[in-house]
């Protein structure tokens, strides 16, 4: 009846997890009952979960974003913690079988659902209003894809206190990930929630692609788009390649170990080297997919806050491109060691380096950006600048290891784990923090409190340096990564430096909770408000518009003139809004709750698959797909808004632009 | 592009007799396909050859019946992301061959 499930599987025996149990419980309690008192389940659902407007679904993917980022860091400090305790004997607090799903869950939950999450929301927020569109292409799609990413980040958590998780690391190896070296379900709950992911994803980065092409505004060509637009189309276009092939070898490795299949075992033919071949044909393509929208973000930052255009905005273009497609050809550099002949790791070695030549064109145009002019050291500045040093020194990093000899010596190394977070840390989040405090008052029509917002960079910043540094050092003496507990007493005091790094990147962390809170405490302070909606004197067209935007976005799709289109049309006196009319009415999507639907039942087709519980399973897939037809079938998706309705808000907007100009 | 949410395409979408042709075809040649190897009617490096065959006439037969390509001037996105797609497929396929016999001859795992 219930599969492999039973009350054992619930890690009573761990006081860790109980504890986590009972704060999650006690703080999700108090969340739905604040909801509930205040009665706000409706607004909820009908303004929020239910939405199809890129804007709302931004807001919640960012949300789900941080909901992973502490998630993921708990798991980080705890890992640093054990490692600053268990040397010369003491085996620290992290018996091993707990401390490998810990770093196994650290790196799926960072990469799953906080970089991609936190990327999808940036573009879900930025690409249409950047490119003058009322939506995205496909807006129920967006939905479905949240819910998706959503359901899958929540059987991960799911994981913590049903069973166990994956103890095979981010990436889940054969043959240790097969039923013969894993039989728990700890691999189930990784490949149930990657693939679930997986199609969130996926349609993520068709529906971005279709905006892209088909939805820009008029005179917008390819060389008038904004460098963030450009690269979130360079990102979707390679998540529509790569996250087939994740799709594919997890797959492999499902049947694996559901239908004892043969692709990646030790015996029956299997070849589990296939397997580290065709994940990182997906994985090297997908850091790309993170950290391009990242130099996206800073090409709208850096121009903002130095008065210039961006330096060499044609490179930039080529350079965003050329990085999308070399990263499709260097994924052996991951597995140099694996056992291939210096012509494979040549070949794949020297293209790993022609990447940094493309990625050193992107910093030369910002710090040329920068270059003689104005520049405010605004708090998006300031990850931007720490992005740049930081991002160069993981760079040089990652070339170095490029080479095979060099990475002989470094693989698995702390060093690895040193390199991956220089870039990672340094650039993806950097990045999108930087892009959180730049898109934040167009989101919410107020502006991020700075004074915490550098607080928690010069945190995150020193911290980083702090955690990271000792572990290049640990690598080059020959410390390996998931390692539970040492003897080596050098190291010792190398790891205590890392926590030491981890604690202010905690206090970073804080410091940033604490600019949320301060700043919607503070928000209707009118130097925080943000009437214009062009707070930095923006260049692109999502400064256009009112900080929130109407929902749909333009009332008049504006016409594109020049690169940098809204600052064209300032400069030569256009009103790019075209005030006063006259107005159509507007065709808008309406809400749906097929995606939150098809999201609750792929979580029980996921937490039943996981389980072996076949009729459960069978349930949420039929719901599934009974949900999709429903949908497919309901003719009753669309309305509009009245002509009349759309002149009143666009009136009501230019009241107050003219109320801010004759003060 | 003044009204957004007229048909994103405008393309054919096919109609009930190129599906009906499409599936008639699809059915023959992977009929076909069966036929020679359960028949043994040729050698095995020509069964070989006849499949491979076969489905390249099979994937054409999906591409143009079920997938609409053709060569008009505005099939030209759909042409583009079909050879851009084909290119990636090609860059793993041979790359994971490069690597993994590469990798075999050097662990002689083969």
């Amino acid at each position: 009846m219930l599969g492999r499930l039973s009350f054992s599987a619930i890690p009573l025996d761990v006081p860790i997890l109980v504890g986590t149990f009972l704060g999650v419980a006690i703080i999700g309690l108090a969340v739905l009952g604040l909801i509930t008192y205040y009665g706000k389940w409706g607004y909820l659902w009908k303004e929020w979960f239910t939405t199809v407007d890129h804007k709302r679904l931004a807001v919640m993917y960012v949300v789900l974003a941080l909901v992973a980022l502490f998630r993921g860091f708990a798991d980080a400090i705890m890992m640093r913690t054990q490692l600053a305790m268990a040397y010369a004997g003491n085996p620290g607090y992290l018996p091993p079988h707990h401390y490998d799903q810990i770093f196994s869950a650290h790196g799926t939950i960072m990469i799953f659902f906080l970089a991609m999450a936190f990327m999808t929301g940036l573009f879900n927020f930025v690409v249409p209003l950047q490119i003058g569109a009322r939506d995205v292409a496909f807006p129920f799609l967006n939905n479905l894809s949240f819910w998706m990413t959503a359901i899958a980040f929540i059987l991960v958590n799911v994981s913590l206190f049903i069973g166990e998780f994956s103890q095979c690391g981010w990436l889940a190896y054969p043959p240790l990930s097969e039923t013969q070296f894993s039989p728990g379900v700890g691999v189930d709950y990784y490949i149930w929630a990657i693939q679930l992911s997986g199609v969130g994803t996926l349609l993520t980065g068709v529906n971005f692609f279709v905006t892209i092409v088909k939805m820009r505004a008029p005179g917008m060509t390819w060389m008038r788009m904004p460098v963030f637009t450009w690269t979130a189309f360079c990102a979707s276009i390679l998540i529509m390649v790569s996250f087939p092939v994740l799709t594919v070898a997890v797959a492999l490795l499902g049947l694996d170990r559901y239908f004892g299949m043969h692709f990646f075992t030790n015996d029956g033919g299997g070849n589990q080297m296939l397997y580290l071949s065709l994940i990182w044909a997906w994985g090297h393509p997908e850091v790309y997919i993170l950290v391009i929208p990242a130099f996206g973000v800073f090409s709208e930052v850096v121009p903002a806050f130095s008065g210039k255009p961006l330096f060499g905005y044609g490179t930039m273009v080529y350079a965003t491109c050329s990085i999308m497609v070399l990263s499709f050809i260097v994924w052996v550099h991951h597995f140099f060691t694996m056992g291939a002949g210096p012509d494979v790791n040549a070949f794949f070695g020297i293209a790993t380096m022609i990447i940094s030549i493309p990625t050193g064109v992107k910093l030369f145009n910002w710090m040329f950006t920068m270059y003689k002019g104005r520049v405010q050291f605004h708090a998006c500045m300031y990850w931007a600048v720490g992005f740049m040093v930081t991002f160069t020194i993981g760079g040089m990093t990652g070339v170095m290891m490029a080479i095979p000899g060099a990475d002989f010596v470094l693989h698995n190394s702390l060093f690895l784990i040193a390199h991956f977070h220089n870039v990672i840390i340094g650039g993806v989040y950097f990045g999108y923090i930087c892009g959180m405090n730049f898109w934040f008052p167009k989101v919410m029509g107020f502006k991020m409190n700075e004074t915490w917002g550098i607080r928690a960079f010069w945190f995150w910043f020193v911290g980083f340096y702090f955690a990271f540094v000792p572990l290049y050092v640990l690598g080059f003496d020959g410390m390996t990564r998931r390692m539970n507990h040492y003897d080596n007493p050098q190291w010792h005091v190398l790891m205590l430096i890392a926590e030491v790094g981890a604690v202010l990147i905690l206090l970073g962390i804080v410091c940033q909770l604490t600019q949320l809170y301060v700043t919607i405490r503070d928000r209707n302070l009118p130097a925080n408000r943000d009437v214009t909606g062009d707070p930095w004197n923006g260049r692109a067209l999502e400064w256009s518009t009112s900080s929130p935007p109407p929902p749909y976005n333009f009332a008049i799709v504006p016409h594109v003139h020049e690169l940098d289109a809204f600052m064209h049309d300032k400069e030569n006196g256009i009103d790019t809004r075209g005030a006063g009319g006259p107005y159509a009415p507007i065709h808008m999507p309406k809400n749906t709750a097929a995606g939150f639907l098809v999201g609750a039942f792929s979580f029980i087709f996921g937490f039943a698959a996981v389980w072996y519980i076949w009729w459960l399973a069978a349930l949420g897939l039929i719901g599934v797909i009974g949900t999709i037809i429903a949908r497919s079938a309901n003719k009753d998706i669309d309305y509009y808004i009245p002509a009349e309705e759309v002149a009143r808000i666009e009136n009501e907007h230019s009241r107050k632009l003219m109320a801010q100009a004759a003060e | 592009m003044s009204d957004l949410h007229t048909s994103p395409s405008g393309e054919s979408h096919g109609s009930v007799s190129s599906y009906i042709i499409g599936f008639v075809l699809a059915v023959i040649l992977t009929v076909v396909a069966f036929g020679v190897v359960m028949s043994h009617s040729l050698s095995p490096s020509g069964t070989l050859t006849a499949l491979a065959v076969l489905a390249f006439v099979q994937v054409l037969v999906h591409l143009h019946y079920f997938l609409h390509m053709g060569s008009g001037s505005e099939q030209r996105w759909n042409n583009m992301c079909f050879f851009f797609a084909v290119g990636f497929v090609v860059i793993l396929i041979i790359g994971t061959m490069f690597i993994m016999n590469n990798t075999a001859m050097h662990m002689m795992s083969r």
